[in-house]
């Protein structure tokens, strides 16, 4: 825990002149180990829990029957909600969710919807009457820093880990019998945030660096390099080539995260 | 006669008898109810001739009087300022026992003598009855530290940190080049060229994780040497 917040900055920034982090790691590493386990929930149709050193993220994909929006008649829904459990970090405080998780769940909806990483039209059951709606719950069990990084593996790691549930022929969804039909995921997007301190750039800032940090930029990208989406954060601009700088890293970085998926 | 039923270094849980009848005495992290000694807090048992004590493996700094503790000023009030020395509550330090001179209250800005997040040295001079820790800045050696920065360890910790004598700090001091103030709250404050600090630091840390192992020193020493040579 950070005590003295601007001693502690001018540390981290000397330090990083260095190019050498608090922990030892080179500015453009990201913590060890990080892992995967799938099927971690038993009741949800697909789960994921990632660790990113002491990060601990759970995602689970739940599905159900529901109608379609109306101007998209034969395509399914996805909806992707974070939760901040009190448990995972002392800031975190019970109740309503807060600015951060609302932000996080709509970078990491953002990452998997404009990537068209779930092809929705194979959602669909009977056109503008019954399609599958995608629920994915992502839930902090420890913060240390990179909530982003580590939700957004979460949730695709959820969704490849996901199958759906037997369809009964009145209609009704049998959760106790899984059918061996994996989602439609056709693209992988993994996100990568770079964090601003001082003028240098990290990756995977621990949780005494993001409270220091000036800027935040999220890349999401899939296997093809194509940005899908990005999120500015923090107080502070970033300029031209320092965003150019920023998407090299997370190029390299999405490539390397992705890695870690199984399939 | 009495038993002691545990070893020296041995690891401890609430509740549990550490030694039985009347020729033993319960020191800290210890009580007695009958004949008996327990512990009460999870720790390492340390026995002293009669004496047994529990020092705990993590725990909150209770401010003593006479200990030279490190805080950190958290706000700015009209006749003091607010100390965090990592206690329960935060600490009051009144203007007349931070500043040698005397000062003009309402005229004075008090932020120009110790404004918010700076680094002080100072020392318990009482505790009352109900609990309120008096600190002053009023001795030889107390004062405001510039520069640097604070890590934190577990209070219980501390002593071993000093080592005998100051044995151990004075290790990381030299290999380190760093100046370093260990208060005994487990604020510890670091200044001096980065490489150094960050050593320091990780000495600390090592300390901390490894403080109930014997044999530490040497493996500090081989921790910093090796570090020293890297940076080379």
């Amino acid at each position: 825990m950070i005590i003295d917040g601007e001693n502690f900055k001018r540390y981290v920034i000397e330090l990083s002149e260095k190019n050498k982090r608090i922990d030892g790691r080179g500015l453009k590493d990201f913590r060890k180990p990080i892992k995967i386990e799938y099927g971690v929930s038993k009741n949800a149709e697909g789960s994921a829990l990632v660790t990113i050193g002491k990060t601990r993220v759970a995602c689970g994909v739940k599905l159900e029957v529901g109608e379609p929006y109306p101007d998209k008649p034969d395509e399914g829904t996805m909806i992707v909600n974070a939760e901040f459990a009190a448990l995972a970090s002392p800031e975190f405080e019970p109740g309503a969710p807060g600015e951060e998780s609302i932000e996080l769940a709509r970078i990491v909806d953002r990452g998997i919807r404009e990537s068209g990483a779930i092809d929705t039209k194979k959602l669909c059951i009977k056109k503008g009457e019954k399609v599958w709606l995608v629920f994915i719950d992502i839930y902090i069990q420890n913060h240390d820093g990179n909530l982003i990084d580590a939700s957004a593996l979460a949730a695709i790691a959820a969704l490849l880990d996901a199958k759906f549930p037997k369809l009964e022929e009145d209609g009704k969804v049998n959760y106790k019998e899984k059918t061996n039909e994996p989602l439609p995921i056709v693209k992988k997007p993994t996100a990568c945030t770079i964090y601003k301190i001082g003028d240098k750039l990290f990756v995977d800032a621990n949780a005494d660096e993001e409270t220091i940090c000036n800027a935040r930029l999220t890349i999401t990208m899939d296997e093809n390099g194509t940005i899908n989406a990005m999120q500015k954060g923090g107080m502070d601009g970033l300029e031209q080539d320092e965003i150019e700088k920023c998407i090299e890293i997370a190029k390299e970085k999405t490539k390397e995260l992705r890695n870690y998926l199984k399939g | 006669m009495g038993i002691i039923l545990v070893k020296e270094k041995d690891i401890v849980i609430p509740g549990e008898k550490v030694a039985s009848g009347m020729d033993f005495l319960p020191s800290i992290g210890t009580f007695r109810e009958g004949e008996d000694i327990f512990a009460s807090k999870l720790g390492l048992v340390e026995i002293r001739n009669r004496v047994i004590k529990v020092i705990p493996l993590k725990g909150y700094y209770m401010p003593k009087r006479g200990d030279t503790v490190i805080g950190i000023v958290t706000d700015i009030g009209f006749s003091g300022w607010t100390v965090d020395i990592g206690a329960p509550a935060e600490v009051n330090l009144p203007v007349g026992e931070a500043l040698r001179e005397r000062i003009e209250l309402l005229k004075s800005d008090l932020s120009k003598y110790f404004d918010i997040d700076d680094v002080i040295l100072a020392k318990v001079f009482n505790v009352t009855k109900s609990r309120i820790v008096q600190l002053t800045m009023k001795e030889y050696g107390l004062k405001k530290l510039r520069g640097g920065r604070v890590v934190r360890i577990t209070p219980s910790k501390v002593p071993r940190l000093i080592g005998k004598g100051g044995s151990m700090v004075s290790m990381i001091k030299k290999y380190t080049k760093c100046e370093i103030n260990v208060g005994q709250n487990g604020y510890v404050w670091i200044n001096g060229p980065v490489d150094g600090q960050y050593l320091a630091e990780k000495a600390i840390q090592m300390i901390e994780q490894k403080a109930h192992i014997s044999g530490l020193t040497d493996e500090v020493k081989n921790m910093l040497e090796e570090g020293v040579k890297n940076e080379a």
